[in-house]
């Protein structure tokens, strides 16, 4: 059961709530890539739209992160879902919150780069941001696809890859110290660089935690505070359950 | 752009960043289980037939002591027949025939074997149905049978162990200002009860219910739940329900049956959050097979 399978319920009506849900869920995720993007184009690019236009989504976010829990609390309420359904609405519960704060961070970064538009942008300060905004980027994308999918061995790959951009993080807070050493003056722009560092990397981690429900949907283990390690030896140790139609013999 | 030419950059001078004790405990990925550890009763490779139809096949559990087993299934599966199994109710019918055991614990008596009399087996394995089914007497007289039938006369004792039989059924408060009432008065949640309290009045080791709330209203319903609840503090209690979402609140195990087969025997909390088996996850999210 490696992708779950939100369909083939009788009543059809559940189908279809929880079709919607999953779908506005990637339509929020949609957004929020959108926001990342734009942030980075604002930063990097010193396109000072491009930020405004992030803190303007924000509300669109916001808004439908509060729509999505509305939904799931009436799916809980309502349909009493067990099982499989039961850890799908409570991952995405969990989903839009990691979601709603990729997008505070990546509001963050749009500011900052909107500001610094009109200021002096001395180039070596944008590499080392360019290099992890794009790997931050990855991981957002890839782990809304591994929810889009219901995927878990993706979301496992994707979720060990957030030690790289802890990686990352660690190498761009010591370029930014060698800024400040080599020119006090630029103090000021390198400490917005840290922030903008810090941010990316909460990216990261938010895109891992996304990560972690979607192996919850589909194995129903929590492996949050888990080693990845531990995580991997079990999901290879499963093998495939069986179907109604070929009722076997108990185990347990 | 060259992505690796940045950390070439950092003097020496620049010190690394704090390294992160990796002592930092993680959390095991296994929960605890709670296996049975003491049970009171256990099925051993129980098969039953009613004449050529093999109705249950080869079923092993645990039934575990004061604890709540349900057992769900569509219907045609077998679990009311399970059930009965327990209190020998299919010796009433002819040409049935059982295989395999279920041994009570601590005498190990097999209750389904040739020797034991049925009639023993039902005053110590009290059962309640779907429908509430009150002799037509008062409501004194329909607890106090069972003791009658046990030879106790002495009014004051049956008086004793009435009350405590309706108060274990969360009775008492209702009718005990009118025992002598006929029992055909009653409300169906209290007739219901009334039929609970005549099982208890017995001190059954095993409660065995077959749909006891499928005739019930939402509020006559939470009280027997919250009255399986309790009971569990005393009697060990088996459970037959349509009703998910009972099954998941009132029950500690909950056996899954299909086609006269168990499919699967877990924790409540595991059948209902995730089951191991695909035919389980089917049946409780309502998929099609």
């Amino acid at each position: 059961m490696e992708n779950a399978d939100l369909s083939h319920h009788i009543v059809s009506r559940f189908n279809a709530d929880l079709e919607q849900l999953r779908s506005n869920v990637l339509q929020m995720g949609g957004l929020v890539e959108a926001q990342l993007k734009l942030a980075l184009r604002a930063l990097l690019e010193g396109d000072s739209a491009a930020g405004d236009e992030v803190v303007r989504a924000e509300y669109e976010v916001n808004s439908m992160q509060v729509s999505i829990d509305d939904e799931c609390s009436r799916i809980l309420a309502t349909r009493a879902p067990a099982a499989s359904d039961l850890r799908l609405v409570v991952a995405i519960i969990k989903t839009v919150t990691d979601l709603e704060r990729i997008g505070d961070e990546a509001e963050k970064v749009g500011y900052i780069g909107s500001h610094h538009a009109s200021m002096e942008r001395p180039a070596d300060h944008y590499r080392v941001m360019r290099h992890l905004g794009r790997v931050v980027q990855e991981i957002v994308r890839d782990a809304l696809d591994a929810f889009a999918r219901l995927d878990a061995k993706t979301a496992l790959e994707v979720a060990k890859r957030d030690r790289l951009i802890d990686e990352e993080y660690d190498a761009a807070q010591r370029q930014c110290i060698t800024f400040m050493i080599e020119d006090p003056r630029s103090i000021r722009h390198a400490i917005d660089m840290l922030w903008i560092a810090r941010a990316l990397e909460r990216i990261g981690d938010h895109a891992k935690n996304i990560c972690e429900y979607v192996i919850y949907t589909v194995y129903g283990r929590d492996v949050r505070h888990v080693s990845m390690g531990d995580v991997e030896r079990h999901i290879h140790s499963l093998s495939e359950p069986q179907s109604l139609g070929s009722a076997a013999p108990a185990a347990d | 752009m060259n992505d690796q030419a940045y950390p070439a950059d950092v003097p020496p001078s620049v010190p690394p960043a704090p390294v992160r004790p990796a002592g930092a405990a993680k959390l095991p990925l296994e929960k605890p289980t709670s296996p049975v550890l003491r049970p009171r009763a256990e099925v051993q490779h129980l098969s039953f037939h009613y004449g050529a139809h093999q109705a249950l096949k080869d079923i092993s559990i645990p039934v575990a002591d004061c604890q709540v087993t349900a057992l769900i299934g569509p219907s045609g599966c077998g679990k009311s027949t399970f059930l009965r199994c327990f209190n020998r109710m299919h010796d009433l019918q002819q040409d049935t025939r059982y295989e395999g055991a279920i041994v009570l614990h601590p005498e190990n008596i097999n209750l389904v074997g040739r020797d034991v009399d049925p009639i023993e087996v039902r005053m110590r394995i009290g059962m309640v149905f779907q429908k509430p089914n009150p002799f037509p007497t008062s409501i004194f007289e329909n607890v106090a049978y069972g003791l009658r039938l046990r030879g106790i006369r002495n009014r004051a004792i049956l008086a004793e162990e009435v009350e405590q039989a309706l108060r274990g059924a969360a009775l008492w408060e209702e009718v005990g200002s009118r025992l002598q009432q006929s029992a055909m008065a009653l409300s169906g949640g209290q007739m219901q009860r009334l039929c609970i309290a005549r099982a208890l009045a017995t001190k059954p080791e095993i409660l065995l219910f077959d749909e006891p709330t499928s005739a019930l209203d939402p509020i006559a319903t939470a009280k027997i739940e919250e009255l399986i609840s309790t009971l569990r503090e005393k009697v060990t209690v088996l459970i037959v329900t349509h009703n998910m979402q009972q099954a998941a609140r009132i029950s500690d195990y909950t056996a899954f049956m299909y086609l006269g087969e168990l499919i699967e025997f877990d924790e409540a909390a595991k059948i209902f959050t995730n089951p191991s088996k695909k035919a389980t996850e089917d049946y409780i999210t309502g998929r099609y097979g």
